[in-house]
């Protein structure tokens, strides 16, 4: 493992959204205000308490877990996609790294930059609405595996695709749907039955319920089975990344 | 010692079957220049790009410094750098990250002073803090030199490092190539340009349709392949030869105007030449000799079947 590598990587992504720090961090925090607004403060005010939880801070881990979700994704695509795009990855392609310390380098970048997000995000929602975290290690790792997890898929994503236009389809066409059908709004027993039953095949469900819990020690399933559950995906991940670099799939011609 | 680069069978057939490398077997020796000579598509990029971990070999062997690809990737590839033939924009990074990302991508602790001498040895000093998107194209390709030296490489390739540079740039890369020979780094560049295979390489191989044609230094080519003439206008157009001359190698050219001795082949001499036209009252207004270039060797042997 090469320090100077991952860092030199990780220092080059960094700078890339400081640059862009209006896009990266700006657009989204206020994205996620806007929810508070509109369904935190406004209508929520009007909306039945969800268990005991006043409904402006029972949708704050669920829109906190879309951002990082969604730019989880969209970081890590980019970062990777745009060198493949421009021909910088010859230079990768020609260093002495190891996928590991490749993996380290930009995936290590987008979890950070989810990190900062959820933070900026959670700050934000707390101006808005009223919230305690019952057990913040948990939240903390919780979120870390997201970010992790889902900047491996980014990873994946912009290693595969071919165009800039697909690479906001998983983000907008996968993540976002699923993020708002798995309950970051709603319980799902306030659904009807056959929604509920549908709900349990969609993936995020089990995350926004496990995040959920970690603030406010309410769960529709276990959290533990949800905590496995992510570990799961993220191994998943971690094979295909692993059998993207043995092959040289897309990367090598 | 082991060789700077050692290719054994290398081939590469890409995923659209188009077969670009039909087996190199080619050793590089450390510390020389060693150029790449070949036709549009003829896989000099391909022959670079497999050393450098860019393409995928499909068959063969590769050694850097004695330390095989793929499996010993670490060492070998450290010791290599690379400019490669398309640019690249690298947007918005200013000239020095963009550098020192270069070196810290190949492992190496930061080193400000090397940095600063290499960016002024290509004159880019006084643009470090500019957005590489910013500069000339010569100067981008600068800059994609200092971005390959910026980790010490011991093997250097440059793939057509003048094509579309101005007369100046082009003596200053030539400068640098020799600066960093003599510093022992072995060089390894492709290019269009003969007279830059003539004026800098140590060895040259032609590449052609995949298959390496030859490999010879550049001065046992020139004087095998390359030929050296005599050429006298003549104050009278002669119809035919003199019989006296038949003995030399000798040809009457436009419309009998000009008379063409190949020096090479001729074992008489000069002066017994000039002599016997003296004696035939043969008269000249002027006279000059010539030598083939690279260029006309090479395509001499691009158009004999190989
Ligand atoms: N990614 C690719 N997929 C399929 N064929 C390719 C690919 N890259 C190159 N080729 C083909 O392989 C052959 C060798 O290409 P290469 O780029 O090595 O030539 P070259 O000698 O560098 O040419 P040039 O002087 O134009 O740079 C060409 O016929 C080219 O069309
Ligand atoms: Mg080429």
């Amino acid at each position: 493992m090469n320090f100077y590598s991952i860092h030199a990587i990780f220092r080059f992504e960094m700078a890339r959204s400081v640059r862009t720090l209006m896009q990266s961090l700006a657009a989204p925090v206020l994205a996620t205000a806007l929810y508070f607004v509109v369904f935190g403060s406004a209508i929520g005010s009007r909306m039945a308490e969800i268990g005991s939880i006043p409904y402006g801070s029972f949708i704050v881990p669920g829109l906190t877990l879309l951002a990082v979700l969604t730019q989880s994704v969209s970081n890590a695509a980019f970062g990777i996609y745009m060198p493949r795009y421009s021909g910088a990855i010859y230079e990768i392609l020609s260093a002495p790294l190891s996928p590991t310390e490749i993996v380290f380098g930009y995936v290590g970048a987008a979890v950070v930059k989810s990190m900062v997000l959820a933070a900026a995000i959670l700050i934000t929602a707390r101006v808005f609405v009223p919230y305690e975290v019952a057990h913040p290690f948990w939240a903390f790792f919780i979120l870390l595996l997201c970010a992790v997890s889902f900047s491996m898929l980014g990873f994946i994503v912009g290693l595969c695709v071919d165009g800039w236009d697909k690479l906001e389809v998983v983000p907008s066409l996968v993540i976002t749907p699923l993020t708002f059908l798995g309950g970051s709004f709603y319980s799902l027993n306030m659904l009807p039955p056959t929604w509920q039953t549908i709900s349990l095949f969609n993936p995020v469900v089990y995350l926004v319920d496990a995040f959920r819990w970690a603030f406010f020690d309410v769960t529709e399933f276990n959290p533990m089975v949800d905590v496995a559950f992510l570990l799961g995906f993220l191994l998943v991940c971690i094979v295909i990344v692993g059998q993207i670099f043995r092959t040289g799939y897309r990367l090598q011609h | 010692m082991s060789n700077a680069i050692s290719l054994r069978g290398l081939e590469k057939t890409y995923a659209n079957g188009h077969q670009a490398l039909r087996g190199i077997d080619l050793d590089i020796k450390h510390g020389e220049i060693f150029a790449l000579l070949g036709p549009n598509g003829a896989g000099k990029s391909t022959l670079i790009g497999a050393v450098c971990g860019l393409v995928k070999a499909t068959g063969g062997s590769i050694h850097i410094d004695g330390h095989e690809l793929p499996r010993q990737y670490r060492e070998a590839r450290a010791k290599v750098g690379l400019v490669p033939q398309e640019m690249v924009n690298e947007g918005f990074e200013s000239v020095l990250s963009s550098v020192r990302f270069s070196r810290g991508l190949f492992g190496k602790p930061p080193a400000p002073k090397l940095l600063e001498q290499i960016l002024r040895d290509l004159s880019l000093w006084n643009k470090r803090d500019d957005a590489t998107m910013t500069l000339s194209g010569g100067m981008r390709r600068r800059v994609m030199i200092a971005k390959a030296l910026a980790h010490e490489p011991q093997v250097l390739f440059l793939d057509e490092p003048t094509a579309g540079v101005d007369v100046e740039l082009r003596r200053d890369m030539w400068a640098m190539v020799r600066r960093l020979r003599d510093r022992g780094v072995t060089i390894v560049l492709t290019t269009h340009y003969l007279e830059e295979a003539e004026e800098m390489a140590d060895r040259v191989g032609v590449i052609s349709d995949g298959r390496l044609l030859l490999v010879e230094n550049k001065t046992d080519l020139m004087a095998r392949l390359g030929r050296r003439q005599l050429r006298l206008q003549l104050q009278q157009p002669l119809t035919q030869l003199p019989a006296d001359l038949a003995g030399f190698p000798v040809e009457l050219v436009d419309q009998g105007r000009e008379l063409v001795l190949d020096v090479a082949r001729d074992n008489q001499g000069i002066a017994d030449f000039l002599r016997r036209l003296a004696a035939n009252d043969i008269d000249f207004k002027d006279l000059h000799t010539s030598e083939s270039s690279l260029e006309d060797i090479f395509v001499e042997l691009l158009r004999k079947p190989a």
